[in-house]
């Protein structure tokens, strides 16, 4: 299967999700320039971290602008999988594929460290790996991570079972202590109504081997794999 | 025409930098200030014959991209 992973001006991370696609899973990956349309035969979209166009206006503001993102709503629209990772989730947030916005940290601080996140949810493309409410040791680096939402939207989410992981603490426990950046509900990733669109703050792609601190973000892309083999099977 | 967009973090949403800017002006002496809110300021020159077609058009901007609703409210104000 092929892993298709957009780069914009100012990500930083795309090469990462593509070294974990193909070199560590042993998958297809291609690298789709924010200025292309074709999706070149992706099974999965992977939206990376970094700060497309500069985080200028808003995070991820101007990166839904880009013409690869029609294609990829297209894609998303299909049932496609797409991932948004960091910055990829501000895109998608911009773009209207997920609910809700980014506000900076709350201590202001840029967190920048290996954190742990609870599973919530393993019937998306990207935790159907994964065990239910298993802890998953994975790097973040953002300034703007604080997620919001409304309280209709808030409680939408979490009646449609859509807040797919939380900051918790290596327990598992999900408590104000384990939040690392004022996110409503100890949120750090979500998935759209149809589950396919997943976003999270959380870099996987940087922890898919042991000599990286964690290799717990492997699953998360492994889960994409299992997925599309039970959809073709 | 030159329309002037004020957007600023809704009443609901906390601001995280407001509050720094806020800490940093009682440091400085000024201890009377009780609150800060940090926003964004545009200035948009737009071809336009009348103020009030002016205004419709900067509003929609502000809504579809100066501003994000889900967070961030706006004001829009052209200039005579």
């Amino acid at each position: 299967m092929k892993f298709s992973v957009v780069v914009f001006p100012g990500s930083n991370s795309d090469y990462d999700a593509f070294y974990a696609a193909s070199s560590v899973l042993g998958e297809d990956a291609a690298l789709l320039w924010h200025k292309d349309t074709d999706l070149q035969g992706a099974d999965v979209v992977i939206l990376p971290g970094g700060f497309a166009h500069g985080d200028y206006l808003r995070t991820g503001a101007i990166a839904r602008f880009s013409p690869i993102m029609a294609s990829v709503k297209a894609f998303a629209d299909r049932g496609g999988p797409v991932l948004g990772i960091c910055n990829g989730f501000q895109v998608l947030l911009e773009a209207g594929m997920l609910p809700g916005a980014m506000v900076r940290n709350d201590r202001i601080k840029f967190v920048s460290r290996l954190v742990p996140v609870r599973v919530e949810q393993t019937d998306t493309p990207f935790t159907v790996a994964c065990a239910s409410k298993q802890v998953l040791h994975m790097p973040v680096a953002h300034g703007e991570g604080n997620y919001y939402a409304d309280p209709e939207t808030l409680a939408a989410l979490e009646v449609n079972r859509q807040v797919v992981f939380r900051y918790a603490d290596a327990a598992g426990e999900v408590s104000p202590a384990s939040n690392i950046n004022g996110s409503l509900n100890n949120i750090a990733g979500i998935c759209n109504r149809q589950r396919n669109v997943v976003g999270l703050m959380p870099h996987p792609e940087r922890a898919t081997e042991a000599q990286l601190g964690s290799a717990d973000g492997r699953v998360i892309l492994a889960s994409a794999v299992k997925a599309l083999a039970s959809l073709s099977r | 025409m030159r329309a002037r967009v004020y957007v600023t973090l809704k009443p609901s949403v906390f601001d995280p930098q407001g509050r720094v800017v806020a800490d940093a002006l009682v440091t400085l002496g000024y201890d009377d200030v009780q609150d800060v809110r940090q926003g964004k300021f545009f200035e948009v020159e737009i071809a336009a014959t009348d103020a009030a077609s002016a205004k419709t058009r900067v509003t929609e901007m502000a809504d579809k991209l100066l501003a994000n609703p889900v967070i961030e409210s706006y004001r829009v104000e052209v200039l005579p």
